[in-house]
């Protein structure tokens, strides 16, 4: 499944670099200034000098653009003090500026060894987001790295105005190995890599509404999918939570009783629900549009 | 504190809270203001249903125009694990309760958790880390994660992850090392009337998100404040 402009196998600063236009980035406290975790010594473990993280602005088609980054290969790209901190920067910057912002997320969520600090964070980040956002400020975000969108980075993602998915985006709030551990095997078996993907991953969600548009793997399709979703709008307001509890009550009420994400593609009136997984984009857009539920705007 | 000696010293001529499988909503009046109160009893964890319940109850609030405070009161688990929860999309229903509550804060609500109990990973994120001041009584064990399990995904014996512990707030569970990262504005004391409290939390101004820098002067968060300063300074002179 995987082409040579994998976005999947692509690292944060090849992804930056490919979406953006070419030779347009500009990073704000880049690895030349090593702001290192001050936390991850304690541990003994190495640090990285952009902490998992680039931030910085470009432009796309011409249009300025903030974006943020995270590098899924440096400690499963989870959110620490630094690391949070520069994407809670660029959103408060987003909101003074008026500029709209890409968050290209690749994350397990909260890095266990600075858990306090990473949880505060998060809090922080969807605070300048949604201020952001109440400001008129579109936040986009974009899904389909190796370390997925987990735990407090999924709840970042239900803030953005809008996502953008693959097939390998998976978004969750509990990962499938913390729900075995907590839960038992009975209620999640984590090396069942066809369970995981069908429950968690991008098809599925594109599917019941939770993310807006769908990529095939490939850095220029992410790059084609931002400009389309870019052209929308991005407003949070009293309408649009008005309108997404709507969504949410009738999407319970309407799935509450599924079992399985089959149950749930069946409802829907997919042919062959059990032949989703394995179709690629073309076949999977062709056989399920005007059936997928949609946001339309309310999130 | 009990739930019930909470409401009680909270609203002493009396309120209107109910708790329904364990979640709270309800009002009182304290010195003639009135203030809606939401919330999770019981330690209980917070599933797709619960957040859309709160969510819905912020607003009910909203729409009606008024400025009257929310007060979030807090005694949960983690959020609900589970396959079914995740197959209908937790995430978005817990980001939308926390947008709910933002939302309120932005339009004029003072919304002050109130940390009661236990509280935990998405759950935390989603009610007490949304308010727009978050204060605590003594004895709430807010967590990201147990140690025991912290031990299991770090790989380090659970006596080396206390002693480490000792020497730096930053990860371990608890309320006293919450509050050094500035999570927490400030604990109450149990012994004085909370209405009394609360109102001199109301006279208090509130401006933006003052987290980062409460975290500095605490020492719990050396870097954060002065990071996101430093990104918003250089993205207004590109």
């Amino acid at each position: 499944m995987t082409s040579e402009n994998s976005w999947y196998e692509a690292g944060a600063r090849q992804r930056v670099a490919a979406l953006l236009d070419p030779g347009s980035f500009a990073e704000f406290i880049g690895p030349e200034q090593r702001e290192i975790s001050p936390h991850l010594a304690i541990f003994d473990l190495p640090e990285q000098f952009d902490d998992g993280i680039i931030v910085g602005h470009g432009t796309l088609e011409g249009r300025r653009i903030l974006v943020a980054a995270q590098e899924g290969r440096f400690m499963g790209g989870a959110f620490g003090e630094v690391h949070g901190a520069k994407l809670t920067g660029l959103l408060r910057a987003a909101r003074t500026l008026g500029e709209p912002v890409l968050i290209l997320f690749d994350t397990g969520g909260v890095r266990l060894q600075e858990a306090n600090a990473g949880e505060l964070a998060i809090a922080e980040i969807m605070r300048a987001l949604v201020e952001a956002r109440m400001a008129g400020v579109q936040v986009v975000g974009l899904i389909g790295g190796r370390a997925g969108c987990y735990g407090g980075g999924s709840l970042i993602a239900g803030c953005c105005s809008a996502l953008i998915v693959s097939e390998q985006g998976r978004i969750s709030v509990s990962g499938p190995e913390v729900i075995e551990t907590n839960k038992g095997i009975e209620e999640f078996d984590s090396r069942d890599r066809a369970l995981v993907w069908r429950t968690m991953g991008g098809k599925h969600r594109y599917l019941i509404g939770g993310a807006d548009a769908f990529a095939d793997d490939d850095v220029l399709a992410f790059r084609e999918a931002a400009l389309i979703v870019l052209a929308g709008n991005g407003r949070l307001d009293a309408d649009v939570l008005e309108a997404e509890q709507q969504r949410l009550e009738h999407r319970l009420h309407r799935f509450g009783k599924a079992h399985d994400a089959i149950d749930i593609w069946t409802d829907i009136g997919v042919s062959e629900p059990t032949e989703i997984p394995g179709l690629a984009t073309d076949e999977f857009l062709r056989r399920t549009t005007n059936k997928r539920e949609t946001a339309n705007g309310a999130r | 504190m009990e739930l019930a000696d909470i409401l009680a010293s909270l609203f002493p001529g009396g309120h209107e809270v109910a708790v329904t499988g364990n979640l709270i909503s309800g009002s009182g009046i304290i010195n003639a203001i009135k203030v809606h109160v939401i919330g999770i009893a019981g330690q209980s964890p917070l599933g797709c249903e619960g957040a859309l319940i709160l969510a819905g109850h912020v607003l009910e609030i909203t729409r009606k125009g008024s400025a009257a405070p929310i007060l979030v009161l807090i005694d949960s688990s983690s959020q609900r694990m589970s396959r079914r929860d995740e197959l209908l999309g937790l995430s978005e229903c817990l980001a939308h309760l926390a947008k709910t509550l933002l939302l309120a804060g932005a339009q004029g609500h003072r919304t002050i958790g109130l940390l009661y109990g236990g509280s935990a990973a998405g759950a935390f994120i989603a009610t007490a880390l949304a308010t727009g001041t978050l204060v605590a009584l003594p004895g709430a064990h807010p967590a990201v994660m147990d140690l025991p399990s912290m031990a299991r995904v770090t790989k380090l014996p659970i006596e080396v992850l206390k002693a480490k512990a000792e020497k730096t707030p930053v990860f371990a569970p608890g309320l006293e090392n919450l509050a050094q990262t500035g999570a927490i504005h400030a604990v109450w004391n149990p012994d004085q009337s909370l209405a009394e409290q609360f109102l001199a939390l109301l006279a208090e101004q509130t401006g933006g998100d003052a987290r980062d820098r409460l975290g500095e002067g605490r020492g719990g968060r050396p870097k954060a404040a002065s990071i996101a300063q430093r990104v918003e300074k250089e993205a207004s002179h590109a």
